[in-house]
């Protein structure tokens, strides 16, 4: 279906729409009291993982294993990246040992593409984050929450037609609010983005959202769901922001905010969460907040992803 | 291409009837029965066994679905295939489970349903009843309960369509024009 | 001994058609020429233009000698057409002193393919907070005039002030890498929405603008030359024109991948693509060809930049800025400028040699009796797709493989003798031997005494 996951912007709507279909196959699967599959078996795949990141390595490997594939996991951190090794050199090294697919985490944007585009290696790649360009497995589990709450047992087959979702934060730096601008646009559903004008990237205009400077209007606005995403303080000191209450108050889901919100507003978070700064405890820890089922949804999302890059490679080539 | 109708409906209606029989007087009965479908046809088959066998013997066995996508020893040959759902509605530790399928090919697919069901749990007694076994095995499985046996060349298809996915009951079988 | 060349038959850049006798490495005659020569060279539908003269190349020695060497930077040089070459001063030690200039120049006069005429560093160390020895290098065998932080941006106002008054002692130019320190910290790719979708930090126009800005400024308050390093935005055109207009005494270049390349190439993640400036929106690159047609813009200069493969085969952020530009330069302005009608072959003349020569204040006097024959012999009608055997320096970062390209160096003549022939490179030892024959011959200046007058 698809070679490699490196953008949701590659995703046609049937595609993202059959991976989404994929993961709640999964999801049945992982009910069952013996969890794991035969689908990858034989199959090894290498975690790499250039930036510190336990719960996105953790939420792969759990799924390759529930799809009993062979897993290394490889940390930039004390390997032979830390002594100096290329990119390049480490890839090759990799394709020479035959490992089977490549679940990459990269502090570089673009790092997933060139291993996906360049001679290095000719297997499938996953991007689990690079830089501050994607996120796209990150994205998918948003979408699958989003679906699975929206429409229960009936959300086969469907997409987020009509859903309006508001994203608020630094989008400027934040990979999951590309990729998940791109999806939701996918799957039909409207993106509103609220956030400073300093963590608002140039040319947006562009791209296929509203924007808004202010979240008090926007959410006086009748919306499906709220995604906040997680703001990291050193940009205070890169002059994007005040300090943190400024922020908090502008731009935070506070507990007065969280109040106004109506308890049908799905409210999501990437994680990890800063409490008390771009999310109150009350919203975070709410029956309408997503955020565990995010976590656990991980897996199937990841599953599906596994499964479809994986299998079906020799027809393809 | 030409095809050629080798079941009608009734021919199916019957066939379905007898391999109902043949269930109940191979289990004396149907006590502890479970029917498993494989998506697609092969679930809609079963809820016709199981109409079948309730219409005999007054009993409603328990019917589900198991598909078998994640177990195929083929998936790097094949296009992507997408998984249907997994419905197993009683434990089927102790029971006879009969798997029911369309078509009897190769033989992978049942053996793919074999491994599925050991992940579910421990049956006494595992059956197998077909629509239609066209021979061509590849590994060392068989039938236990069949509608007909067509043997075929490899060159052709069979073709089986049921009224409720396709709109008709009927089995054919097509090959290259001469 | 003497030697004489006839190139017969060439087209001159203002389209007529003549004889070029060459004795001695100097231009005896251009017209109609029927003396005996040693040898002929036929120029039957070939142009010839006074010798190529870049501003702006980096040849990386020393200190970087597995990018590039004044040997292999200069043959890179003759292949694309040039004779004379400007380094920059961003080597290891830095060019920030008379030793390392001259260093430079007289490798450059050893290898023989073109002339090498250092530029020095503003400041000591291109730290910029301390002037660098100017008037020693200024003074020096050398005679540097251009000076540059190159790689680098003079970010401070009162140092800029310093440097541009200082050079007036000795009608020297300040080269400005503009770049404002501030607004480009991390930056990767033009500012903007392709590098928001790529995940790249953006490099704002107002970086390069707002320098620029304020150099004018400094310039015309202290009467100062200020020449702008590879302006890349329609913003800069502007102001240098309103400059020039107001009668400052500005200097601007473009690169030829600025006349041609757009952002857009960086969604590959290639990082052939990556450069410093970085390749700016289809809008800059109109603007800058129409401001290189108007005069606002004077000269076309390279920012040869070489780097090794593994600086290049890498993740974008960590790559090197930079693409080597020597051998491409020439078909790139022929397709940019000279297609599209925006300038004459005379005008090549004027951007690529007459005005380089100016702004770096060597003597010029292009295809005129009685001038060194540095002559550069082009088929304007040849085509060909752009590869690596089209290289000849020792770094292969250039973002025009596979790009059907117009134009071929037939001829490269320095000094009289050829450095490249029938599109070949002339090999090392026959370049350097006739190299010292014109040193021997008191043609060349600024050479290393010592060694040669023992």
């Amino acid at each position: 279906m698809i070679p490699h996951l490196i953008s949701t912007r590659d995703l046609s709507r049937e595609q993202a729409i059959a991976l989404l279909d994929i993961s709640a196959d999964m999801a049945e699967s992982g009910a069952r009291e013996n969890k794991k599959l035969p689908a990858l078996r034989g199959k090894t795949i290498v975690n790499l993982f250039y930036e510190d990141s336990t719960r996105t390595r953790i939420s792969f490997e759990v799924a390759e294993k529930r799809l009993s594939a062979d897993v290394i996991n490889f940390s930039a951190k004390g390997s032979s990246v830390a002594k100096g090794e290329s990119f390049k050199d480490t890839i090759v090294t990799l394709r020479e040992m035959g490992v089977d697919g490549v679940v990459i985490r990269h502090p570089s944007s673009g790092a997933p593409h060139l291993l996906a585009e360049r001679d290095w290696i000719d297997v499938p790649v996953i991007n689990a984050g690079d830089g501050t360009h994607e996120h796209p497995t990150q994205a998918l589990l948003d979408a699958y929450t989003l679906r699975a709450k929206r429409w229960g047992d009936s959300a086969r087959s469907k997409g987020l037609d009509g859903l309006r979702v508001v994203i608020v934060g630094d989008i400027l730096h934040s990979r999951v609010a590309r990729s998940n601008i791109w999806l939701l646009h996918t799957l039909g559903a409207t993106v509103t983005v609220v956030a400073p004008p300093t963590l608002l990237p140039p040319g947006l205009s562009e791209w296929p959202v509203s924007v808004s400077y202010d979240l008090d209007a926007v959410l006086a606005q009748p919306c499906d769901a709220v995604m906040m995403l997680r703001v990291q303080s050193e940009r205070m000191r890169a002059a994007y922001f005040p300090n943190a209450h400024e922020y908090s108050a502008g731009w935070g889901l506070t507990l007065e905010r969280f109040h106004r919100l109506s308890p049908d507003v799905m409210i999501l978070h990437p994680g990890p969460m800063n409490r008390g700064f771009e999310i109150s405890s009350a919203a975070a820890d709410a029956t309408q907040s997503l955020v565990l089922d995010q976590v656990a949804n991980g897996v199937f999302v990841r599953m599906a992803v596994l499964y479809s890059v994986l299998t079906g490679t020799e027809v393809m080539s | 291409m030409t095809s050629n109708i080798v079941m009608q409906s009734a021919d199916v209606t019957r066939a379905i009837t007898r391999i109902a029989h043949e269930i109940l007087e191979s289990n004396r009965g149907s006590s502890n029965l479970v029917l498993l479908g494989i998506p697609t046809r092969g679930v809609t088959l079963a809820r016709r066994i199981a109409a079948a066998i309730a219409s005999i013997d007054g009993v409603h066995v328990p019917l589900g679905s198991l598909d078998v996508t994640m177990y195929r020893d083929d998936l790097q040959k094949q296009p992507l295939r997408e998984p249907a759902p997994t419905n197993v509605p009683v434990d089927i530790e102790h029971a006879t489970v009969v798997l029911v399928d369309d078509v009897l090919y190769s033989g992978r697919t049942v053996r793919a349903a074999l491994d599925a069901l050991t992940d579910l749990g421990r049956p006494d007694v595992v059956r197998l009843a077909v629509l239609v076994d066209r021979g061509h095995r590849e590994l060392p499985i068989r039938a236990d309960y069949v509608g007909k046996n067509l043997p075929s060349s490899s060159g052709e298809r069979v073709n089986v369509s049921l009224s409720e996915t396709d709109g008709v009951d009927s089995v054919d079988i097509e090959r290259e024009a001469p | 001994m003497s030697s004489s060349v006839l190139i017969s038959g060439a087209t001159i850049a203002d389209g007529t058609s003549s004889d070029i006798l060459v004795v001695d490495g100097l231009i005896a005659k251009v017209g109609k020429v029927s003396d005996k020569t040693d040898r002929v060279i036929d120029a039957t539908g070939l142009l010839a233009l006074p010798g190529l003269i870049d501003l702006h190349t980096h040849l990386r020695e020393p200190g970087f000698e597995q990018s590039e060497t004044v040997l292999t930077g200069s043959q890179a040089a003759a292949k694309g057409g040039f004779t004379t070459v400007f380094p920059m001063a961003n080597t290891s030690p830095v060019a920030d002193n008379a030793s390392v200039v001259e260093l430079e120049q007289s490798r450059g006069i050893e290898a023989g393919y073109v002339q090498v005429q250092p530029i020095g560093a503003v400041t000591a160390g291109l730290l910029g907070t301390h002037l660098a020895d100017l008037r020693g290098m200024a003074d020096s065998r050398a005679r540097v005039r251009v000076f540059s932080d190159d790689g680098k941006c003079v970010h401070d106002p009162l140092v800029m002030r310093r440097a541009l008054e200082y050079v007036l002692a000795f009608d020297g130019v300040i080269a400005q890498h503009a770049q404002e320190p501030r607004l480009t910290e991390q930056a990767q790719m033009n500012e903007g929405e392709i590098a928001s979708r790529l995940g790249l930090a953006g490099w704002p126009a107002i970086a390069e603008e707002t320098i620029i800005a304020r150099d004018v400024l400094i310039a015309e308050s202290v009467g100062a030359a200020l020449h702008v390093c590879h302006l890349s935005t329609a913003g800069s055109v502007d102001i240098v024109r309103w400059a020039k207009a107001r009668g400052i005494r500005v200097t601007a270049e473009v690169t030829p991948h600025h006349l041609l390349l757009t952002e857009d190439l960086a969604v590959s993640y290639d990082a052939r693509y990556k450069v410093n400036p970085p390749l700016r929106r289809q809008e800059d690159v109109l603007a800058v060809r129409a401001g290189l047609a108007d005069g606002t813009i004077d000269i076309v200069a390279t920012d040869h930049a070489p780097h090794p493969s593994e600086d290049k085969e890498c993740e974008w952020d960590v790559a090197a800025f930079g693409m080597v530009g020597l051998e491409s330069a020439l078909s790139i302005v022929q397709q940019t400028m000279v297609e599209s009608g925006q300038l004459s072959w005379a005008d090549v003349v004027r951007v690529m040699s007459s005005m380089p020569a100016r702004i770096g204040r060597l003597p010029w006097s292009g295809l005129a009796a009685g001038a060194p024959a540095s002559i550069t012999l082009v088929d304007p009608t040849a085509r060909s797709v752009f590869s690596v055997d089209h290289l000849a320096g020792k770094s292969q970062n250039s973002p025009y493989f596979g790009r059907e390209l117009p134009g071929r160096v037939v001829h490269t003549m320095f000094n009289g003798y050829l450095t490249v022939e029938n599109g070949q490179l002339v090999d090392a030892e026959t370049v350097a031997s006739a190299a010292r024959l014109r040193v021997a011959a008191g043609l060349v200046r600024g050479l290393n005494e010592e060694r040669h007058d023992g």
